[in-house]
Parts: structure tokens; C-alpha cells; sequence
């Protein structure tokens, strides 16, 4: 994938979602990369260690996920686009810093490409990360932006999305991914131009010098409980405020549906063919795909649910987004859930089953568990 | 008649809240004198580590940042990477240093990234109330070692000068001390002598300070001073153990 | 036009590529395609295998469970695909490295000597491009010079020589298909 240059915005390129993922920070301005390998993301450093430095940019394979994400918190400091990835057990490993630059409140992004788990568990496809990346995922009280992209046209899209969020609330924003989004290829375009670092507006709150200036101080230590409370507090507004302004999702056959399938990312995918089968078969079947994981389209779900009295989550885990469905509806629906944890992979045809198993029956306001 | 002594311009006003003796103190006006004197405060960024010098950020009249515990050297080569006009030192002390963030000062050595470390060296935890750091000394008392350092079960004190100077990567590595007048000229010339290597732009600079931590070792501030040259230095012999300013 | 194949052999047959270089044809052509490689441990030493889907339509899934053609470069890549082909569908194996016969009696079955065909253009290598020329004779998914012009795109880093022996590999295996 050399000569990536001459790919204008809007042409069709052949690419695994890994690389547009790298390519997609690359032009959104991403000038500074450090990471460590793990299965099923090693496309993204691979390609940003020759990329990167096309443009001017700076490479590091770390000695360590920590390092990686402590040299992302200096690169932000310093108000420069930096970008970390990592799958699952690494992610775990980068929460330390995450929560330390969520608190400082500086911009960045970063990818999970999540493999199975728990554990060192496997390298296939999971979203069993989703509870991780939504509730801030380190220690403390934080939320970070997750984007769940369910195309490779997505995965090289959304980091200018990632950053430009990061930047306009000064917090991490990530991109919820997994192995088969990463690994596949698929036509993609980029639905935005080059976007020049040296052009982005000026950041008050970095440390470049104090030249002309007082000092800057980035600290998350606040050791009086009243000054951390009203620190926290003022992050709490903050994220109302993205709760407010950033949901994004999408939906596909909701008006005459009988049943909706809520899925994101790769589950969203494969809940797709499901609908079209269904749809051909003339069974009302939608689709609810959340694109933000957080914040959660919980309105948008909570309106989807006083007409639709039968939604099924699918998720390639054991049921996790399931719950955010759950306080999204309040009730107002029965909510099924088919889950394929440790890295595999559910059919449109067993999902297609499921919808009609749920149809055949009369609707139930307890939640069933299990397949 | 002149003023011969004042406080440095890259300090603040702030009082230091240090214990009386300790070392701390005099390792941060020493480095702010060294900033007054190479004319760098508005290009420099200091990091502050977690222990008792986490408030260095509040006594450094320049940009600062505090990072996680350990993660000094990862974040300072986060900054000199985007930022190689930037003037970075990380302020460290012996478990942020030598314990948790062992990998990332060794990986920031070995790659010999531009920026400074002061590492200060007091033997014992500090601020979370006098355990075992990676460099006490065996037979040394600590809170977790009530009947002293026993090698069999915790192992050796780490060497961190001797150890790094087995890289290729850093380019000036010098221990001193902070217990006296005249360990203490010796300390500020090795630290201004790591700053202007950094300008240079040659490399890794670590200058490890020995500093007396009366409360940590239970005695008065002048018999931790003595101690630091009867025991510290003894086990940490000071002196050069890495320069290449003279072959580069 | 929809058409589902698995491409699998040894690590180094260059199994993933042909699946590339069909996907990057398919898109050439404006069709729509996904390309879904196994990786990991597996790529070592082991089976590799890629899933294709070519399609006139939008692709919902990329994940590949019963489909129209497998292509197996050698005999565990035949053990392990040929039960899941689709019934009716087309098992094109490589004859050079796969001395059974396949089991199933109720699917197409071509046998190509992949990397005889190969060895005779001067290299082994070209085995890859030999069943995916006769992949192509047989489905028509894509036109045989919509693959030969992909293949600078796929095959950045060939020199043009090797360029036309892959054409010619391609070739000829479209050729061996028709006989």
C-alpha cells in the first residue's frame, strides 16, 4: 500500500481497515504514533512506522503499552495529534493513562481492535471490550468518546472524527473496532481532505514554553476533596454536554417494524444480512446501530421502544451493550439477546433465526439470557 | 551594596512543604539556577513524578506537567519527539525511577532521547510513610522491613548509574550528593553540564542525587547528612559513570 | 451476480494475494467485494486462507460459511473446506500437491496442477495465479483483463517481469479450465 498520497478524497481505494484506520489519523493530522504489537492490530503500527514519517511524523514502538500511552499524555501536552492502539489485554494495560489524561483533560485518540478475552484469550473478532471502553475503562470518574465504526470506509473516516471531538471537548475519543474490522478489506473513500497540523486552532492549556506568557500547569493531583469534587463536576458537565450535542446512530426498516435488531460494529454487519434475508422472507425486521457507544443514543432507543415492543441485541459477547438497551427502554420493550463471546463470530442465518424464534412467541418483559 | 544570594527567577513564591534536611529542596533550587543560568525557563517543560516532589510543579516557576507514577521518561519523550525545541527534564525519585518505571527509563536511555533526568536517590519511599525503595541498601530499616533489608527475600538495591552506563544509548550519567556544601557544587555542575548536553542535542542525561531523607530513616537532618557519606556513598560511590560529550 | 469463495493452502502460497487481487479486480470492475484473511498464528507455517465475496450488490456480512467456490492449494486446506462448500458448488483444487480425490460427489470439481503450470513459466511462485485464472474461466465473477490490470496495483513491489508471468499464469490456467 505505497503512494497512498495520490488517493484524493472521495476515490475508491482497496484497503484492510487496520491500514485506512492509520492512513484515515495520518491525514487527519496525526503526526505522532507510539505503540506495541498485538494481534489483531498490527497493521496500524506496521503501517504508520513508514507512513508517518512521509508526513513528518514521529514513530515509536514503545517498550510497553504504559509507555505508549504516557508518551501520547506528553504529546498531547504539548498540543500535538497524537495516536495510540492497542487490542483488549493492552487497552488494559493504557487505562493507567487514560484516566490521567482524561482528568487533564487533553485530546487524543486511540483505536481497540478487540480480540477475544478474558484473559490472554484470542485473537478473533469479540466486542467484549464494550463495558471497558464505555464506562472510561480506568479508575476514577470519566468517561472517554467511543466511535464504533462497522465498515472500513468508517474505520479511515473516523479518526478526523475521533480528533476533531477530542479537540472541541479536550478528552480522549477512541474507535471501538474489532479483529474482522481490522483484518477485512473492502472498497473505502475518504469523506474528508488533508488536514494540515500547523492549521488547527491554537490550544490555550499546553506546555510549550512559558515564553510571553505565566506558566501552564497540566496536573491531575488535586488533594483538597472540594477542589476534586468541583473538578469532577466540571467534567460532569462537560459530558452532559456531549450526551447533549454527540449521539450518533443509525437505523435501517425501523418505520414498519415489528422487531429491531440493536448492533454495532461488526454485529451490526452480519445483523444486516440478517434484516435483508428477513426483509425478503417479508418478516418486519429493523436495525438500531449505535455508532457512538458513548454516549449511548438511550433517547433515540427509549423513542424506538414505544412503538417496537420486540428488539434483539446482538453482540459478540456475553451481553454487554444489552444493558444500556435495557436502562435505554425501561420497560417499555421486551428485549431479547443473542451473544457469541470468545472470539466468535454469529450468522445472519442465526440471527435470522432468532428473530423469528422471538416472533413466534408472545412478547415477554423479562430479558432472556444466554444464545 | 550587591545582592549576592536570591531566589532563583524559575522558582516560585510558594513555601516548600518538605520535611526540615531533606534533600528535595535543594535539588529543586539547584535546577531552578541552572535554568536562571543557561536562559532556558521559557523554553523549558518540567515533569513533575508521584512521591514527595509530586509538588514540584507547584515551586517550578516554568511550564510543568505531572505525569503517572514512573512514566517520566515516556512522557518526556512524547514531548522532545513533537516538540525537540523544548527544553524536558523529569524529576524523579528512587520507586518512581528504579521500580515501577524501570522500563521506561532503561528504554529512554537506551534510545538516548534528548531530555534530562534527575533522579533522586534517598533510599526509602518518602511520602507514603518510609517503606522499601528499590535502592535501599541491605540491612537498611524500613517500615516494610522492620528487621532491615534482607537480600534473600527482597533481592539486591538497584545501581541505577552503574546499570545504565552498560547502555550505548545515554550520554552523561553522574552521581552526587546533596548532603553538603561542597557535594552540592558538584551536584549543580553535573546538573548544568546535563541541561547544556540536552541543548546540544546530543542525548540521554542522568544525574542521580543522593539526598537525605531524615523522616524516612527515623534520624536527625545532620546525621542524615552524615549518613549519605558513612553508608549512601559507600554503597553508591559518587563520580562520572558515563560521559560522551568528549567523543561525539 | 453474487459469488462467495475461499481461497486456502500452506503460509507463503500466496492465498491472501489472490484473494487481494480478486477483491481489487471486483472493485476495478465496480463491483462491490470484502476480503476477510485468517491471521495470527496461523499464518506461520500453517493453513492461510482468505474469504471473498464478490457482489453486484451492498455487502452486509464479509463472513464466508457455506460458500460458492472453494480453491484448496494443498490437501489440509481440501480437508478442512471441501465439507463447507456450498452443495452445487465448485471445488477448484491444486492437483500438483493433493493426491486424494475430493469426497463430495454432489458439487463441480476441477483439478488444476497448479504448481506444474507454474514451474513450467519459471516459478513456483505463479502456482497462486494459475488457479485463479482458471477460477475466473469457470465463474466469469471478473474479467480475466480486469485481473491482469490489477496486478501492479496488488504487486507493487514486482518487477515487471514477474508481472507478465503472472499473466501468463494466468493464462494458462484460465486455458487449462476450458479444456
Amino acid at each position: 500500500m505505497k503512494n497512498m498520497e495520490k488517493y484524493k478524497m472521495g476515490e475508491k481505494v482497496l484497503m484492510k481497515g487496520n491500514e485506512a484506520l492509520a492512513e484515515g489519523a495520518v491525514r487527519a493530522g496525526c503526526r505522532f504514533f507510539a505503540g506495541y504489537p498485538i494481534t489483531p492490530q498490527n497493521e496500524i503500527p506496521e503501517y504508520l512506522s513508514w507512513r508517518i514519517f512521509e508526513v513528518g511524523g514521529t514513530f515509536i514502538q514503545s517498550e510497553s503499552e504504559i509507555a505508549a500511552i504516557n508518551m501520547i499524555f506528553g504529546v498531547a501536552a504539548c498540543g500535538v495529534r497524537g495516536m495510540t492502539s492497542s487490542s483488549g489485554c493492552g487497552i488494559s494495560l493504557k487505562q493507567e493513562g487514560i484516566s490521567y489524561i482524561a482528568s487533564a483533560e487533553l485530546p487524543f485518540f486511540y483505536a481497540n481492535i478487540i480480540r477475544g478475552g478474558p484473559g490472554l484469550g484470542n485473537i478473533a473478532p469479540a466486542q467484549s471490550d464494550y463495558f471497558q471502553a464505555t464506562r472510561g475503562g480506568g479508575h476514577g470518574d470519566y468517561r472517554v468518546i467511543v466511535l464504533a465504526p462497522n465498515s472500513v470506509t468508517e474505520m479511515g473516516n473516523f479518526p478526523k472524527l475521533a480528533y476533531d471531538l477530542a479537540d472541541k471537548y479536550r478528552n480522549p475519543c477512541m474507535v471501538l473496532a474489532d479483529g474482522l474490522l481490522g483484518q477485512m478489506m473492502e472498497p473505502m473513500e475518504f469523506n474528508f481532505d488533508w488536514v494540515d497540523p500547523d492549521k488547527l486552532p491554537p490550544k490555550d492549556y499546553i506546555v510549550t514554553g512559558c515564553k510571553g506568557r505565566p506558566r501552564r500547569i497540566i496536573n491531575t493531583l488535586h488533594m483538597i476533596p472540594s477542589i476534586l469534587e468541583k473538578h469532577n463536576w466540571h467534567l460532569y458537565e462537560k459530558y452532559q454536554r456531549i450526551e447533549e450535542n454527540e449521539v450518533r446512530f443509525e437505523g435501517c426498516n425501523l418505520e414498519d417494524a415489528e422487531i429491531v435488531i440493536v448492533a454495532y460494529g461488526t454485529s451490526a454487519r452480519i445483523s444486516t444480512e440478517a434484516v435483508i434475508k428477513g426483509r425478503k422472507k417479508g418478516i418486519k425486521v429493523g436495525l438500531f446501530r449505535p455508532i457512538t457507544l458513548w454516549p449511548f443514543p438511550k433517547k433515540a432507543i427509549n423513542e424506538l421502544a414505544d412503538r417496537v415492543k420486540k428488539l434483539l441485541v446482538v453482540e459478540m459477547n456475553m451481553g454487554q451493550m444489552v444493558e444500556d438497551v435495557e436502562i435505554a427502554v425501561s420497560g417499555k420493550s421486551a428485549i431479547h439477546f443473542l451473544g457469541r463471546p470468545g472470539g466468535s463470530l454469529p450468522t445472519g442465518d442465526e440471527v435470522l433465526d432468532k428473530v423469528e424464534e422471538i416472533l413466534s412467541k408472545p412478547a415477554s418483559p423479562e430479558r432472556e439470557r444466554g444464545k | 551594596m550587591g545582592r549576592i544570594y536570591k531566589k532563583p527567577v524559575s522558582m516560585t513564591k510558594i513555601a516548600m512543604r518538605y520535611c526540615p534536611g531533606c534533600g528535595h529542596s535543594i535539588a529543586h533550587r539547584l535546577i531552578a539556577e541552572v535554568i536562571d543560568e543557561l536562559d532556558i525557563r521559557e523554553r523549558a517543560v518540567g515533569i513533575a513524578p508521584v512521591g514527595c516532589s509530586v509538588f514540584l510543579d507547584e515551586y517550578m516557576d516554568c511550564d510543568m506537567i505531572q505525569v503517572p507514577h514512573g512514566r517520566g521518561c515516556a512522557s518526556a519523550t512524547g514531548m522532545k519527539r513533537v516538540r525537540p525545541d523544548l527544553i524536558v527534564f523529569s524529576y524523579q525519585g528512587d520507586g518512581d525511577l528504579a521500580a515501577i518505571g524501570t522500563a521506561e527509563t532503561i528504554h529512554a536511555a537506551t534510545r538516548s532521547e534528548n531530555f534530562t533526568v534527575i533522579f533522586i536517590n534517598n533510599a526509602i519511599y518518602g511520602m507514603t510513610g518510609g517503606q522499601q525503595a528499590p535502592t535501599t541498601m541491605p540491612g537498611q530499616k524500613t517500615t516494610t522491613n522492620p528487621y532491615g533489608r534482607e537480600v534473600k527475600v527482597h533481592g539486591y538495591p538497584i545501581k541505577v548509574c552503574e546499570m545504565l552506563s552498560a547502555l550505548d544509548g545515554p550520554i552523561y550519567l553522574e552521581r552526587v550528593a546533596v548532603n553538603n556544601v561542597p557535594n552540592v557544587l558538584k551536584a549543580k555542575r553535573a546538573i548544568k553540564k546535563a541541561f547544556q548536553i540536552q541543548l546540544d542535542g546530543l542525548g540521554f542525561t542522568l544525574v542521580e542525587i543522593l539526598s537525605p531523607c531524615p523522616t524516612g530513616w527515623g534520624v536527625i537532618p545532620k546525621k542524615a547528612c552524615e549518613y549519605v557519606d558513612e553508608k549512601m556513598s559507600k554503597y553508591y560511590p559518587l563520580g562520572v559513570y558515563k560521559d560522551l560529550t568528549k567523543k561525539k | 451476480m453474487r459469488q462467495e469463495v475461499i481461497i486456502a493452502g500452506f503460509g507463503g502460497q500466496g492465498v491472501i494475494k489472490a484473494g487481494v487481487l480478486l477483491a481489487t479486480s471486483a472493485m476495478n470492475e465496480g463491483k462491490h467485494c470484502t476480503h476477510f484473511p485468517s491471521y495470527g498464528a496461523e499464518m506461520r507455517g500453517g493453513t492461510a486462507n482468505c474469504s471473498v465475496i464478490i457482489s453486484t450488490d451492498e455487502i452486509a456480512s464479509p463472513v464466508v460459511t457455506e460458500p460458492d467456490t472453494v480453491i484448496a492449494m494443498n490437501e489440509p486446506s481440501l480437508d478442512k473446506f471441501e465439507p463447507r462448500l456450498k452443495k452445487g458448488g465448485l471445488l477448484i483444487y491444486n492437483s500438483s500437491l493433493i493426491s486424494r480425490k475430493p469426497k463430495r460427489n454432489d458439487i463441480e470439481v476441477l483439478a488444476v496442477p497448479a504448481n506444474e503450470i507454474a514451474e513450467k513459466l519459471g516459478t513456483v511462485k505463479c502456482a497462486n495465479m494459475a488457479v485463479v485464472g482458471a477460477y475466473i474461466s469457470k465463474t466469469k465473477a471478473i474479467a480475466l483483463e480486469s485481473i491482469k490490470s490489477s496486478l501492479p496495483t496488488v504487486f507493487y513491489k514486482l518487477k515487471q517481469d514477474f508481472i507478465n508471468i503472472n499473466k501468463n499464469a494466468l493464462d494458462k490456467g484460465s486455458t487449462y479450465a476450458q479444456k
